[in-house]
């Protein structure tokens, strides 16, 4: 048992936590001023706003669609319920470079649609909305994935005696089902939102990676690099880090507490 | 309590599930499928004998090699380290052992381009500990075995965790060495659950992008996974190209997920 135990920490240790500990170290090991100085450039600033507003479109757009698929999913009978449910994992699968391909085919200028976009005066690709549609796409499956065996598990004996009582489908979705979910849904906002602001490979393919317009606080972290700043490279690392710790935290919190109602 | 009215919203549900179903579809299809759909329709475009040509250069033909390989390889590792963290964390107790757990899902959390950082402060020209792997296959090996870390451990834990033990106490006391029991009562339990993780981290491992296009240098023929080929192949204005070897990742990923998913019904 101790040779195991001492496998997996050693292992978890050399893969995961030195590196991570690293980069921490190397940001701070010339003060706090010039990290700080690095990711509050007006560039860096830009970057992480963008990366917030792909957060804040993606991730509801995302909750949404995903409660309702669920529900579908699991509440009606319907042809092709099949291949619905196992298109949903594809994002899960696809290399996200192949996801930047993809929409460039069909939003960028020589797309599908791209001389009417480009008729109308609409740019998608190289711009924000087509950086939105990527990141909705890598993290549709979340909020989808986590709410299906909550609804499998709640059973329907509720909301159908909340229907026998009268009320609208509305109110039992509201009142009924939408409480009985809510660990499923929160679960998966939080997983969303990490993936949503980890997301690299389709937002970099589709972004054009124009400095100070379309670039994402991730993209940055690589241009810092290319660009021989470590500290910039680094430093944005960190915060991207925290955020994503901050993530962590707060599914350990979710957990802690659905388990605390459970029992 | 009166007497209950005969369900008068029947219609009204039934009008709303195609109209909820339908905007989902619409949803699915512009973001999911429409564009699959265009990859596919690309790659194909100059007929078959184009897409052949263009997936079977010899550049494609190492970077698909290289990429298959290494998954391989760094799906096994994950698959046995996966299973022995599954099992201190569920066996063993140490201090601490709650905040490894927490640990587990980091490469979740972390954004890909961020890990691949981390190791190559690490691992790599800089290293302080005097390992560099910067620009070899060892380091593209080390991106991905990070970002696959959780799949395996995270299908194994549960299920461990409604492993009955009776039947691991029965083995032993009738003489099965420690190593035995695992293998003869525990492992086909768990195995399921292996294998639907460690499809779900190949599947991962294939397409990785992030993590990867730091410490690998894209070296042709070298370290250019398929992911950083395509990109490059975009970036060159070589989009048949890229759509060609795209097709053949989404391939695998179809083909495993229906694997994963027809032994998690099992």
């Amino acid at each position: 048992m101790k040779g195991l135990r001492f496998a997996a920490l050693g292992y978890l240790a050399a893969i995961l936590v030195a590196p991570v500990g690293l980069i921490f170290y190397r940001t701070f090991e010339r003060g706090i001023g010039a990290a700080w100085e690095s990711v509050t450039t007006p560039e860096a600033q830009h970057a992480f706003w963008l990366t917030l507003v792909m957060v804040v479109i993606a991730v509801p757009l995302n909750t949404v669609f995903g409660v309702a698929t669920a529900m579908l999913l699991e509440r009606r009978e319907f042809r092709g319920k099949a291949v619905l449910n196992s298109i949903i994992d594809l994002p899960f699968a696809i290399s996200p470079v192949v996801v930047g391909l993809a929409l460039i085919l069909v939003y960028g200028r020589t797309g599908w649609f791209g001389d009417w976009f480009a008729e109308n005066g609409i740019r998608i690709i190289f711009s924000t909305p087509g950086m939105v549609l990527a990141t909705i796409f890598v993290c549709l499956p979340f909020v989808v994935r986590e709410v299906q065996p909550v609804l499998r598990e709640i059973g329907t004996e509720q909301e159908e005696a909340a229907r026998t009582l009268g009320a609208t489908p509305a109110q039992t979705f509201w009142r009924i089902t939408l409480p009985a979910i809510r660990w499923g849904v929160g679960y998966g906002v939080v997983l969303s939102t990490a993936r949503a602001l980890g997301e690299f490979g389709a937002v970099a393919v589709v972004s054009g990676r124009i400095s100070g317009v379309t670039e994402t606080a991730t993209l940055r972290v690589q241009e810092r690099f290319e660009a021989f700043d470590p500290v910039g490279a680094y430093s944005a690392s960190v915060v991207l880090a925290l955020m994503g710790m901050a993530v962590l935290l707060f599914m350990n919190l979710l957990e802690r507490r659905r388990r605390r109602m459970a029992a | 309590m009166a007497s209950l009215p005969a369900s008068p919203a029947r219609p009204a549900i039934a009008a709303r599930v195609p109209l909820a179903g339908g905007v989902a579809v619409l949803y699915l299809s512009v973001i999911v499928l429409l564009p699959l759909a265009a990859v596919t329709a690309k790659a194909f475009e100059g007929g078959i004998g184009e897409f052949w040509e263009q997936v079977t250069q010899p550049q494609a033909v190492a970077a698909l090699k290289l990429t298959l390989g290494i998954s391989l390889v760094v799906t096994l590792i994950n698959v046995v380290m996966g299973t022995i963290i599954a099992w201190v964390l569920v066996r063993d107790d140490f201090r601490g052992k709650r905040l490894v757990n927490t640990l587990i899902d980091l490469p979740f959390a972390l954004p890909t381009i961020v890990a691949g950082l981390t190791l190559l402060a690490l691992y790599g020209s800089r290293s302080p500990i005097g390992i560099d792997v910067a620009y070899t296959r060892i380091g593209v090996a080390m991106a991905l075995l990070f970002v696959t870390l959780p799949f395996v451990v995270r299908a194994v834990q549960p299920t461990l965790q409604e492993v009955d033990r009776d039947m691991e106490e029965a083995a032993a006391s009738l003489g099965a060495s420690p190593w035995t029991t695992f293998r003869r009562v525990v492992l086909p339990n768990l195995r399921p659950a292996i294998v639907a993780g460690g499809s779900l981290a190949f599947a991962r491992a294939l397409g990785e992008f992030g993590s990867v296009v730091l410490i690998s240098g894209n070296l042709p023929y070298k370290t250019e996974v398929a992911s950083v080929f395509i990109f490059g192949q975009i970036e060159n204005d070589n989009v048949h190209g890229a759509a060609a070897v795209s097709v053949v990742l989404l391939l695998a990923a179809v083909v495993l997920l229906a694997a994963a998913g027809r032994l998690a019904r099992r």
